[in-house]
């Protein structure tokens, strides 16, 4: 392991000033959540860079693996460190190097900072030294000055000499939870973690609400869902679930409204319930994983009908996406292959023949009127649970005698 | 006993039959089942091809369970020739190709493929620029074995996978059932074979089990149908106990592998040189750089049967070329492609290693195998 830390650069923030402060503290705890498993990180977080101590190959393989996707980071960078001593510093630097041996003719530069100026060669001597060194050694190697492939850093610091040769792209995008908080209705279906994914990619903290209607749905289809709220935590924050029991608001509807209005009032429901919980939690917004025309409940139709329960924004960050697209996503973000195991969850269970695609609000309000809605509301509202994760994996150790 | 026939079959460990009992017992349930013992049998399942994918550089995606090798290679054989035949019909395969490949492409040959059989030299190795000499437009499928289980020849597998992709679109199937865990085999996303056969009985897991593996998706036409499972390309409920055993042993061999390989290198070498002492009595088959766990030797004159019953009395179980063509009367196909010598033809003997063989096993065959010959050849007679 020639690598002793992982240098992450912030890039230029949007938010100066007294905010930088709180994007910085909040970026290194997010990365402390998205790292959750492999604990505990040695991280120091500086003003415009932050380092994160690698302190074995196992760590250092998990962070490479998943860094790239912890939204709020511009790139980073792998670094080795070895003592001010040009023979040393020549050794690590052809290690470092060692990597791009073979991967065809490739552009080249050294690029030397030196703070500790007490060092006896100067910038461009140090340069020319390591250049002498590292070129002869690689035949593929051609140096460019503007934008070569590949640049190894060397910088000579009070304490030791650093160096870097790679610069890997992150994510982009704002730190989870610089800007606000927001709760997702998650299903268990493909497209609900998505919507999830994309809003936390604008900064948005998700807290996710799931409904519950055993014994109509089993344990497995919760687990499920406990799996998708784990997997969005991997994008640097920590996700809140929020599980309702529904099983009597179900019911009650499945009772007392005909059957080709049962899906609209029952997703009304679930947004009645999703707002008052929204209020508690403090969230600002509601999102959820509409897209267009996909389903019966998903036609402009039925998002009026829904949507007339409550003036909170409700964000759709897939309504104009093409279910391809989504899919796409999914399995980009590795939530697709959770989504797709079959479980029966509550949309499913008590779905009419035939839902009425253009559902009239005035009809479902009458419909509504008769029963007193709001007593199981409450009633549901306050017998939620709440899971918080990333929540480290106990399941998989029972196997590990058998393999 | 000295157990010296790990070729044909191994002894499973112990591990892997504790492992295969409690899958057994815990975990019987059908893993394709929603309810929640078939949701756990499923999750183990899944981590055993997890495991599996990660010891071969694929995905778990692009590993199925068959029912061993035979299957396997069946199934890479027809199942990629059925997939390609819109592209043509022309199929690489060489002389000494364990039978599931060579009936499979007899059967093809008759369905109207065309079969190119590849010769190999006096070392039992492939020429690559015949190979290549052979590839064409219409070549769909190539299928050459790692390590061959009568004599141990390995073939350049690596080049030829980079020469078969480079010059064709041909699928490339390698039989790796005798060199799964013996040697390392260089199969990623980036080069090496698209289709691996692996066997589990090889590997001291348990017979009945076996894995096609995949370096990219699964391109190939399935051989049986029906409840979809193994991602819709080998219906039939899978062996959950039989692949999670299967996933152990493999993890066992691949660890050991550095280990093992020394000290098979360290053998073959060591009888290389002890059967020079019989001159032109013994010929050794197997190539001196050969897979090391794997010798071959003939002696002039003498029926392979003979030496088998003969070691057998000592305790000694060897074989002859194959446990698979064992019975049969005729010369094995493997021994004919070589161009052995008439009087050696009827004579060979295969000694083959396994995880459980021992050094001082090694020097007890050697014991005996000197008693035997003096006692075929007369000289013990009173």
């Amino acid at each position: 392991m020639i690598f002793k830390e992982i240098l992450v650069r912030y890039g230029e923030l949007s938010t100066k000033g007294r905010n930088k402060k709180d994007f910085i503290n909040r970026l290194r705890d997010n990365v402390r959540y998205s790292f959750n498993d492999i604990m505990p990180l040695k991280i120091r977080a500086e003003r415009d860079r932050m380092f994160i101590v690698i302190e074995n190959d196992e760590k250092f393989n998990v962070l490479m693996e998943r860094l790239p996707h912890v939204f709020g980071i511009q790139s980073f960078s792998p670094v080795a460190s070895c003592g001010k001593d040009l023979d040393e510093m020549k050794a690590l630097a052809l290690e470092i190097l060692e990597d791009y041996r073979d991967v065809g003719d490739i552009t080249f530069k050294v690029e030397v900072h030196r703070t500790d100026k007490a060092f006896p060669l100067n910038t461009h001597e140090l340069q020319r030294e390591m250049g002498a060194t590292i070129l002869p050694q690689f035949s593929n190697f051609s140096v460019q000055v503007k934008n070569p492939d590949v640049a190894l850093r060397i910088e000579v610091r009070e304490d030791a000499v650093y160096m870097m040769a790679q610069v890997i792209q992150g994510a982009g995008g704002m730190p989870v939870g610089s800007n606000g908080k927001s709760l997702l209705m998650l299903s268990g279906g493909i497209d609900s973690p998505v919507a999830g994914y994309l809003m936390m990619k604008r900064g948005v903290r998700i807290d996710a609400i799931h409904f519950f209607s055993p014994p109509y749905t089993s344990d497995n289809a919760l687990q499920k869902v406990k799996e998708l709220a784990n997997g969005l935590t991997k994008f640097g924050a920590n996700v809140r679930l929020i599980v309702i029991p529904f099983t009597e608001l179900q019911v009650a509807v499945k009772d007392n409204v005909p059957d080709n209005m049962t899906m609209t009032s029952t997703r009304r429901m679930m947004m009645k319930v999703a707002d008052k919980v929204r209020e508690e939690v403090g969230a600002l917004g509601i999102v959820t994983g509409e897209s267009l025309g996909q389903v019966a409940s998903q036609t402009l139709e039925s998002l009026t009908a829904i949507n007339d329960v409550t003036s909170t924004p409700i964000l759709r960050p897939l309504i104009a996406a093409d279910k391809l697209d989504i899919i796409k996503i999914a399995k980009e973000i590795g939530t697709y292959e959770t989504s797709i195991q079959p479980f029966e969850d509550c949309c499913t269970v008590f779905t009419p023949a035939s839902p009425k695609t253009k559902p009239r609000l005035d009809k479902v309000q009458h419909f509504e009127s008769f029963t007193q809605f709001d007593e199981l509301i409450e009633r549901a509202v306050k017998n939620r649970e709440t899971y918080i994760f990333p929540q480290k994996e106990v399941k998989e150790d029972k196997f590990a005698d058998l393999l | 006993m000295i157990y010296l026939d790990n070729s044909a079959t191994t002894k499973p460990h112990k591990e892997v039959l504790a492992t295969f009992m409690q899958v057994n017992e815990l975990y019987y349930a059908n893993p394709a089942s929603i309810h929640n013992a078939g949701v756990e049998a499923n999750s183990l399942l899944a981590k055993a091809r997890e495991q599996i994918a990660q010891l071969l550089n694929t995905v778990a995606n692009n590993v199925l369970f068959t029912a061993g090798g035979t299957e396997s290679n069946n199934f890479a054989f027809f199942g990629a020739a059925k997939k390609g035949n819109f592209r043509g019909k022309h199929i690489i395969t060489t002389e000494i190709e364990h039978p599931s490949i060579l009936e499979a492409a007899k059967r093809l040959e008759a369905e109207g493929y065309e079969i190119d059989y590849l010769k190999p030299d006096k070392n039992g190795v492939i020429s690559l620029d015949e190979l290549h000499e052979k590839l064409r437009k219409e070549t769909i499928l190539v299928s050459i074995m790692h390590v061959n289980n009568e004599m141990g020849a390995i073939q350049p597998i690596e080049e030829a996978a980079e020469m078969i992709h480079e010059n064709s679109r041909a699928m490339f199937h390698v039989d790796a059932i005798q060199s799964f865990g013996k040697l390392p085999i260089a199969f990623n996303d980036e080069a090496g074979p698209d289709i691996l056969s692996i066997s589990g009985h090889k590997i001291h897991a348990l017979k009945g089990s076996g894995v096609i593996a995949f370096r990219k998706k699964p391109m190939i036409e399935p051989f049986l149908v029906g409840g979809g499972q193994e991602f819709g390309l080998r219906s039939g409920t899978v062996a959950v106990p039989q692949a999670v055993a299967l996933a152990k042993a493999a993890r066992l061999a691949v660890e050991a592998l550095p280990v093992q390989l020394e000290k098979y290198k360290k053998w073959s070498a060591n009888l290389h040189e002890y059967f020079t002492q019989f001159g032109s009595e013994v010929l050794v088959l197997s190539p001196k750089n050969g897979a090391a766990h794997i010798l071959s030797f003939s002696v002039r004159g003498l029926k392979g049967e003979i030496l088998i019953n003969a070691l057998q009395k000592r305790d000694i179980i060897v074989s002859t070329s194959s446990a698979c063509s064992s019975k049969q009367t005729k010369t094995s196909h493997v021994v004919e492609a070589l161009n052995v010598d008439n009087r050696f033809k009827n004579g060979v003997l295969r000694l083959s290693f396994g995880a459980f063989t021992t050094e001082t096993e090694i020097e007890q065959f050697k014991q005996a195998f000197t008693a035997v010959m003096k006692e075929l050849k007369g000289e013990n007679e009173q």
